[in-house]
């Protein structure tokens, strides 16, 4: 990392959002109006007006026509697409947007998200109702809030040990305590039922609704892959979020401006965790049981193999990778056959690695790039590129 | 860490070990020494797989998330081999020559063109272990495979309290130090050993002395990989062979080498007792928490020393 990529990625936020100026300054920063000075005091006068000019000069056609999309998505399509590949997709991006958010703007790759997830998951069960005697059978609701307590302080914990360590060190000690908690759920029968598992974990009904259904559940998954995604995006242009991206980029340089790096990791890892557990609690609803092979080494890997294919570099690129993570699996049967569908997904996460390391976004990118220069044959848009972890 | 933190904490991970041990020996003295014993040898092997892997990163600061995978390419391919000739030790130089092979078709083939890109080559070791695993599941199936290794290691012998244990085992236990004290040799008394140092050193000034450093690194990663392949067959003799050996050991060695220190053979030496031994210990005293020691381990040599017990800093 030199000097200069550096000034460029603070300038990138510190001009933007004057998030520099102590704590005054960032309070006015964390709004997401907030712009440079001048404009910021119209925002502040202008109320909604402001609102609407923001959305107006953010929100494209595209933008639009995904959002449309996806929720016309379940009345065009069978309910197995609806709920297999849909809700699906849904559930393993938002478990992936929580390496993306991690790995891409924290640069700390970490192999413990679906452990996170599968925390979530396990605590669901025991919480609520199963066809297992450990469930406590407590209100569903409550269950929720207590897994996702327990899985977001298990997650911080994880963060706690991993940011000891940097770079290569993160994957290795993150992929053991991941297996470590695999062979701990597989030996374990008082607590987590050992190789079987929680079976039949009853998915809620509300105000008569059965979740579970193809259509409800797609909603719900996207509900909070959207409220997860605006989420991310809105923290990373929020102080918070550009100290971090800083922080990737150079930590001493950081410690040096007075920013507590270890403390900005474990936050990181803090609210991934919470974004992984959501996703945990919509698998588990999903597949209606949770077993050490949800947690095992596949499904860990399978989350970066997720993160990887769409690309790290935007948080979409979590939700892309899952919907091609789906397809592949679902499709595979008929490309290459059940058995071989490792070998498949094993051989596309390597052509990605190593012919585009920024996955399908970066074709996508590429794409626009080179139509642009197609069509105005003049100099293209000098390409804001961010710098990779 | 001052003088008295080191007594501090010498005491407060000592006495109670040793309480255990005492305990241990007066409770059943024959429990307790085999499972000593199956400690050791178990460590036996996590050494022999974490010390290829160590040496790799400690000179190429490459994690091969594919080592695993190469333990079970040797274990399989010493199988067939085994299996035609019907020579044990056919299969075992057949395991360490396939596993080195393909070790070095890797560091030429595909590692030689990212370097310094760590996170792109442990990215595409985990694609390269996918893609293996499934390759050689396709190709020998779910079913577990057993070696015939020659009967003069393959019976009992007799020993003070133990009783019985598997000469095998033992003879493990040997090959293992025997390779431990030639790894040593080789690093410490050969030139191109001494390069491989150099270079764990300082890479850039290696080069700069006129070493091809390419050249080394092509031979680290072969005896590195072939070592894995060796103690596929070497441990697939004690065990077996099966799918999903690969994550077992990748993941023992990754542990191993956490605790014992990026880069250090003798620090794998150090990491394969304390996991081999707590494994084992974990196992037959709790049963379903074994787990947990390993990953105790793990967390306070992190907590502690999280550059391993003798790594030093990257």
């Amino acid at each position: 990392m030199s000097a200069a990529d550096w000034r460029k990625a603070m300038n990138a936020g510190a001009g933007r959002y004057a998030w520099a100026g102590g704590a005054a300054g960032r309070r006015a920063a964390a709004r997401p109006a907030a712009q440079p000075s001048s404009r910021g005091e119209e925002a502040i006068a202008g109320g909604a007006a402001a609102w609407a000019r923001w959305i107006a000069r953010r929100v494209r056609a595209r933008h639009l026509l995904v959002l449309l999309a996806v929720l016309v998505y379940p009345w065009v399509a069978t309910p197995f697409f609806t709920f297999q590949i849909g809700a699906q997709a849904l559930a393993l991006g938002l478990i992936a947007l929580s390496l993306t958010f991690l790995a891409g703007y924290g640069g700390m790759v970490s192999l413990a998200q679906m452990t996170v997830a599968g925390i979530a998951g396990y605590m669901y069960a025991i919480f609520a109702t199963s066809g297992t005697d450990i469930s406590l059978r407590w209100p569903w609701g409550l269950a929720v809030v207590l897994a996702l307590v327990i899985a977001t302080i298990c997650a911080t914990l994880i963060g706690w040990f991993s940011v000891r360590t940097e770079g290569i060190y993160t994957i290795m000690i993150t992929l053991a305590i991941g297996v470590a908690f695999y062979y701990l759920a597989q030996q374990n029968y008082s607590l987590f039922n050992g190789f079987q598992g929680f079976q039949s974990v009853m998915t809620p009904a509300v105000a008569g609704v059965e979740l579970r259904a193809p259509i409800p559940f797609y909603y719900l998954a996207l509900f909070w892959s959207l409220a997860g995604y605006f989420f991310v995006s809105y923290l990373l242009r929020a102080p918070f979020g550009v100290a971090l991206q800083g922080i990737r980029d150079n930590p001493r340089r950081m410690s040096a401006l007075g920013f507590n790096v270890t403390a900005h990791r474990v936050a990181a890892y803090a609210v991934a965790g919470v974004l992984a557990a959501i996703g945990g609690i919509l698998m588990v609803w999903y597949n209606g049981l949770v077993s050490p092979g949800s947690v095992g080494t596949g499904w860990l890997i399978n989350i970066l193999i997720i993160a990887v294919l769409g690309g790290m570099r935007h948080p979409i690129g979590a939700f892309v990778g899952a919907i091609v993570f789906v397809l592949l699996q679902n499709f595979a049967v008929d490309l290459v056959g059940r058995e071989r569908f490792n070998l498949l997904i094993g051989g596309v996460f390597l052509v990605i690695v190593l012919f585009s390391p920024d996955g399908v976004l970066g074709w996508w990118t590429q794409a626009r790039q080179y139509l642009r220069t197609q069509l105005n044959r003049g100099p293209a848009a000098a390409p804001t590129q961010r710098r990779g972890q | 860490m001052s003088l008295f933190w080191r007594w501090f904490w010498g005491l407060v991970v000592g006495v109670p070990a040793a309480a255990f041990v005492v305990w241990g020996l007066a409770d059943n003295p024959k429990l307790f020494l085999t499972t000593g014993m199956n400690g050791l040898t178990l460590a036996a092997l996590y050494f022999l797989v974490a010390s290829g892997f160590t040496l790799v990163f400690g000179l190429m600061r490459n994690v091969n998330l594919a080592h695993g995978s190469l333990y079970l390419l040797g274990a399989y391919v010493g199988y067939v081999v085994g299996d035609r000739t019907g020579s044990w030790l056919m299969a075992v130089a057949a395991g360490f020559a396939s596993a080195a092979l393909f070790g070095l078709v890797l560091q030429v083939a595909v590692f030689r063109f990212m370097h310094g890109e760590d996170l792109r080559q442990t990215l595409v070791t985990i694609g390269l272990s996918i893609m293996m695993a499934d390759i050689l599941l396709w190709i020998f199936g779910g079913e577990i495979y057993q070696f015939d290794p020659p009967r003069a290691i393959y019976g009992r012998t007799l020993l003070p309290i133990v009783e019985v244990y598997p000469t095998y085992r033992l003879v493990l236990l040997a090959m293992s130090a025997a390779i431990g004290v030639l790894l040593w040799w080789f690093l410490n008394r050969t030139r191109v050993g001494m390069m491989i140092r150099a270079g764990v050193d300082d890479r850039a000034m290696l080069s700069a002395a006129g070493v091809n450093v390419q050249f080394v690194f092509a031979i680290t990663f072969a005896i590195g990989a072939g070592l894995a392949g060796f103690a596929g067959v070497v441990g697939g003799t004690a065990l077996s062979i099966a799918p999903g050996e690969d994550t077992r050991y990748q993941l023992a060695s990754l542990v191993v080498v956490i605790v014992g220190g990026m880069g250090s053979v003798v620090g794998a030496a150090i990491g394969a007792i304390l996991i081999g031994v707590a494994e084992q210990f974990g196992l037959a005293y709790a049963p379903t928490y074994s787990v947990v020691f390993t990953f105790v381990i793990m967390a306070l040599v992190l907590a502690f020393r999280p550059q391993g017990i003798l790594g030093r800093r990257a």
